[in-house]
């Protein structure tokens, strides 16, 4: 799963100016080390769907869209409500993106989004209930619509930004009416993550695309206000230091941006 | 993962299968197991069976895949449709498979001395004959065996366990049930000598300094785990075969 070769030739002219000028205490776009890149949120993006965030890091553009259906539970969970989250790398978001099924990257970033918010409890699964062998099943798709680095972080956020605003629609006789609404789903508390990434022995907070090319190490750190509620390794090694240092400072970005997305 | 009120895990300083809190299951690690692979080994962990095949360096296929700077790793892992004690499950790479294999190759991407390859891949084949929880923590640990028997050149070992915490106790080594009903999970690969952090993934709800023990108790597991390595190795490297193997 080799990156493209425009991205490998890229990153071998950039890499050396890139190093040199981390080295000298800065990034290419100006920001500190431990900064993310202008966060916009747009609540509400997509009407059709009963709850959408569109979230930008910079330039990476990330759309989650939220929505129900009547399913069957799981044979060991017959009366909790069902989270699918699933990933789209949309081949129009970036060169490196192909056409094709879900490929590895995608299926991470899915994965990881989803445990952060089950992991959070933030959505309450029990109140989808509806009868025996009906409850609600709650789709949080993730569209990347512009990949310039830590789509991730992107995701997680537009998540949590679209379960803050999705409605709960009406369920009558088993089945959904469908721009009727029962009231907002509420998720407490609300996850975040936080991508790392190690260049030579900095590390950065929400990699651009073309840090991300140069890094060696990757780690995503996805916090409530006082949990770490998911953690995934990607490429390379840390010590268990380094790992607490990113946690505390996990922590702070995640509390920071919580509060932009309740604003 | 919502814990679950009717399942106690942990009664008076005993788990559910009558383990410590920092015990972990009996671990037996077989190497050579596959004479046709240019290494493999066999780990049984508990109520885990896994067999893990290696082959290469050999030629990359497709070609677009090679790099002229170093060996390409591959890394296969799947469950079998008979592994868990419950339902016949479909065959084939699912989402949860193909997490776990970029999460392991990522693991062995530190390792391999691929630069001493050029142009060619190595496989790691992983197959989960028994599932009974901690699938890839026990595949990691036994592929680091199996690399090691098929002469590839590695800068160090690697074994792994998962710790995870139910009734508001941290587990070492979590089992089936625990990981199932318990508050959290968290797997972590840990290289012998520099205790660098290989794999790390988390799911459930812990705090700072429970996430610093869990660190702690993995690191003196996974100094037990490289000794049965080591004397796997050693034990088959006496008698240079293993005829005697029974999965």
């Amino acid at each position: 799963m080799g990156e493209e070769l425009k991205d490998i030739i890229m990153s071998s002219i950039r890499r050396d100016i890139l190093i040199n000028t981390l080295n000298s205490g800065k990034r290419f776009d100006g920001r500190a080390f431990d900064e993310y890149r202008t966060i916009k949120v747009q609540f509400g993006a997509v009407t059709t769907a009963e709850g959408s965030a569109r979230v930008s890091l910079g330039n990476t553009q990330v759309l989650v869209a939220t929505k129900f259906d009547v399913l069957k539970p799981f044979a060991d969970r017959p009366t909790e409500g069902v989270l699918m989250t699933n990933g789209e790398l949309l081949p129009l978001a970036s060169p490196s993106f192909e056409p094709g099924p879900p490929n590895e990257d995608s299926i991470e970033m899915a994965r990881v989004v989803d445990r952060a918010i089950r992991s959070a409890e933030c959505v309450d699964l029990d109140s989808f209930f509806i009868e025996e062998e009906k409850v609600l099943g709650l789709y949080v798709d993730i569209y990347v619509l512009n990949h310039d680095g830590n789509y991730t972080d992107a995701a997680a956020i537009a998540a949590s930004a679209a379960l803050l605003n999705t409605q709960v629609p009406k369920v009558e006789k088993g089945k959904i009416l469908r721009g009727d609404y029962k009231g907002p789903l509420n998720p407490k508390p609300i996850p975040i993550a936080t991508s790392f990434v190690k260049i030579g022995s900095h590390w950065l907070v929400d990699p651009s695309r073309d840090e991300e090319l140069v890094a060696e190490t990757k780690i995503t750190i996805a916090t409530t206000t006082d949990h770490v509620c998911a953690m995934q390794k990607g490429k390379g090694s840390l010590s268990k230091e380094e790992l607490f240092s990113c946690m505390e400072i996990a922590f702070k970005r995640g509390n920071e941006i919580r509060k932009i997305l309740m604003e | 993962m919502a814990a679950n009120e009717e399942v106690k895990l942990f009664v008076n300083g005993k788990r559910i299968d009558g383990r410590g809190a920092d015990e972990m299951r009996a671990v037996r690690i077989e190497v050579g197991i596959i004479p046709e692979a240019d290494g493999s080994a066999f780990i049984e962990w508990g109520g885990n069976k896994i067999v893990c095949g290696v082959y290469g360096p050999r030629e990359c296929i497709p070609k677009h895949d090679a790099s002229p700077y170093h060996a390409i790793v591959k890394c296969r892992y799947m469950m079998s449709p008979f592994a868990s004690a419950e339902e016949h499950s479909k065959s084939g790479p699912s989402r949860r498979s193909t997490e776990l294999s970029k999460v392991i190759r990522e693991v062995f991407e530190n390792l391999i001395i691929s630069e001493k390859f050029p142009n060619t891949q190595i496989d790691v084949y992983i197959d989960v004959l028994q599932a009974e929880g901690g699938t890839r923590t026990a595949s990691v640990t036994a592929a680091a065996v199996a690399l090691a028997n098929a002469g590839i050149p590695m800068k160090d070992m690697v074994s792994a366990v998962a710790i995870g915490k139910a009734d508001g106790h941290i587990l070492l080594d979590l089992g089936k049930l625990e990981d199932n009903f318990g508050e959290s999970d968290t797997p972590v690969a840990l290289s012998n000598r520099d205790k660098k952090i290989l794999l790390l993934q988390m799911d459930g709800l812990l705090t700072k300094d429970e996430i610093k023990k869990v660190i702690e108790m993995a690191e003196s597991a996974c100094g037990k785990l490289h000794e049965k390595q080591a004397d796997a190795l050693k034990k088959f490297y006496e008698h240079g075969e293993n005829e005697e193997f029974k999965l």
